[in-house]
């Protein structure tokens, strides 16, 4: 199976038989994928209805949660590692969802699209308008993603939030970019990758 | 029934009395010598039977789920939106056993059946039962049939604690348990509206303390009052708005005039009310409702559903619906949380409704989906382990 390549790189992260929940966990394809190659035991949170019933139609443990009520239904350390891909941006509160994964698991992995891409940031400096990408599809009146940040953004709130950052990638399917992104990661990554702990 | 079968009926179905004369143990103490069951099946057994589903049925529900009795029926059974062919209890799929309930009166073993001892209805006397004892008497039934494993357990309302005793009772003999509005326990106020309703049974002078059946009357009218209130509390403020509003069934606010007035929801309420008073027992009412109060799925594990449900084996489904406040999306969630605390599998699904606890039982889209993908996967399942074999 084929996944998406921030996906295929968390999964490392990810203790085998391990207790994961999957904040955002959309069709169920990580937890599916990480049940099948690390034998963990999965709860996926998801507010779609189709996503609900694409989780269903997999088999995979799903519970319609709106996140961002709140997860206090979780107990303190009840997960070894909570994960959110590709979600973050579309929080209410990115910050207090993000102090409640690190409540509830051990670890957390958060993935989210770098606004601080070079593309992001030459649509706004030469159009002079919201970043419209491949990768962004959504004009800036409807777009889901109403907290946008960067990669140095995002250390910067793990910095304040006395977060530690275990392990850090970014991720771009440019070829071009590939090279480039580890030296300048917040110019060139597309998508962030990170391994946290308290 | 309408002129022609309808498409994706089960068609006519035949209810049939099975025997159990081994001694059943109630929680209470207490022993019935003997009972019977009135049970319906639709679909076929299969040769390893991996596909048997067994259905739970509510408060006033009974054995006829699916399809109809005669071609002169207006309705079919309680749940034919989702147990027929290509539904999402697929009768081409799954054998499906829908008991009466012990305790019933539509055939089972109940207050109405006649007391060996006296030769006189049971009445007042019949032991009062408790969900396990409903549990315990459909584990005899599933013998009886062949079955050694349900493929699945599903039940709405009191049949979703029905369903839930099941997985903790004999956690090795379902694989998969469907809990749709229902809860670990009732709430005070749960357990308030029952008691109004009981009064209200009680308080008719043709109940005779409930001896009504030995001396020839029917408390109809404390019947039907106690299933107006609770039909009230099915429904949804905003549901009862849009059917009825404040229109008149007849009269006229008109100055000058003084004709009675009679709102059209105060004439359906009456009509809901006589027609359940035709066809229910008011003392297998008491015992209904006295049996949902009782229960608490965690009492016997410290109080603590996450240590309840670790004694459970099978896979859940929960389903919740908006407007449904006797049954809240709040103590779905309860559930939900003491299965993931537990560590068990379970799906989710919180329905968009306006018809209040009464939505379980009626066709919804989105319901069907989610109802139809879960049940698709243990359908599969029984195919595999039929073929295993």
């Amino acid at each position: 199976m084929m996944l998406r390549i921030d996906l295929e790189i968390l999964q490392q992260w990810i203790a085998p038989n391990s207790r994961v929940l999957d904040l955002g966990c959309g069709d169920g394809t990580l937890l599916q994928s990480l049940t099948e190659t690390r034998g963990i035991e999965g709860y996926g949170l998801e507010i779609d209805p189709e996503r609900i019933t694409a989780c269903i139609e997999k088999g995979v443990n799903v519970i319609e949660t709106d996140i961002n009520q709140g997860l206090s239904q979780y107990p303190d350390d009840s997960f070894d590692t909570v994960v959110m891909t590709n979600s973050l941006q579309a929080l209410t509160r990115p910050d207090r969802t993000l102090g409640e994964m690190l409540r509830i698991g051990k670890e957390c992995v958060v993935t989210f699209p770098n606004f601080g891409n070079i593309r992001s940031r030459t649509f706004l400096a030469v159009r002079g308008r919201m970043p419209v990408t491949k990768q962004l599809t959504y004009q800036w009146f409807d777009t889901p993603n109403i907290h946008f940040c960067t990669v140095r953004d995002f250390e910067a709130l793990c910095h304040d939030m006395e977060i530690r950052v275990l392990h850090r990638e970014v991720v771009t399917e440019r070829k071009p970019d590939r090279h480039l992104k580890s030296i300048w990661p917040n110019l060139f990554g597309e998508t962030a990758v990170y391994h946290l702990s308290k | 029934m309408p002129d022609s079968l309808p498409a994706h009926s089960v068609g006519i179905t035949e209810p049939q009395q099975m025997q159990f004369e081994e001694p059943l143990e109630l929680a209470c103490g207490r022993v019935l010598p003997h009972y019977e069951l009135t049970v319906e099946t639709y679909g076929e057994l299969n040769r390893t039977a991996s596909n048997a589903v067994l259905i739970c049925h509510a408060l006033s529900g009974n054995h006829h789920a699916a399809g109809y009795h005669s071609p002169d029926d207006r309705k079919p059974g309680w749940w034919d939106a989702y147990i027929g062919p290509g539904k999402p209890i697929d009768t081409n799929r799954f054998f499906v056993v829908c008991p009466n309930n012990l305790g019933g009166c539509h055939g089972s073993t109940g207050p109405c059946s006649i007391n060996p001892d006296t030769g006189q209805p049971w009445g007042r006397d019949f032991p009062p039962l408790r969900a396990r004892d409903w549990v315990h008497s459909q584990a005899r039934l599933a013998a009886k049939l062949g079955i050694g494993q349900w493929a699945a357990v599903i039940g709405g309302s009191l049949g979703g604690m029905n369903a839930m005793r099941w997985a903790l009772e004999y956690p090795d003999r379902l694989r998969h348990c469907v809990v749709i509005a229902s809860a670990l326990k009732l709430s005070a106020q749960n357990i308030a509206f029952n008691e109004i309703a009981r009064r209200a049974i009680k308080s008719d002078p043709d109940f005779c303390e409930g001896d009504y059946l030995a001396r020839g009357k029917i408390p109809r009218q404390g019947l039907a009052l106690a299933r107006m209130i609770g039909h009230v509390t099915y429904l949804s403020d905003e549901l009862m708005g849009t059917r009825f509003g404040r229109e008149l069934r007849r009269g006229t606010f008109e100055r000058g005039r003084d004709t009675p007035i009679e709102f059209q929801v105060e004439s359906y309420l009456r009509y809901q009310g006589d027609s359940f008073s035709d066809h229910f027992d008011a003392n297998t009412y008491l015992l209904m409702t006295k049996i949902l109060d009782y229960f608490d799925l965690a009492r016997e594990y410290g109080d603590d559903p996450v240590a309840a449900f670790r004694h459970a084996l099978c896979k859940f489904l929960v389903v919740s619906f908006s407007s449904d406040w006797r049954f809240s999306p709040v103590r779905s969630e309860e559930i939900v949380n003491a299965l993931v605390g537990a560590n068990r599998e379970v799906a989710y699904a919180a329905i968009d409704s306006e018809f209040g606890h009464d939505a379980f039982l009626l066709p919804n889209h989105r319901y069907e989906s989610v109802f139809r993908a879960y049940m698709n996967k243990v359908a599969a399942e029984a195919d595999q382990l039929a073929r295993a074999e």
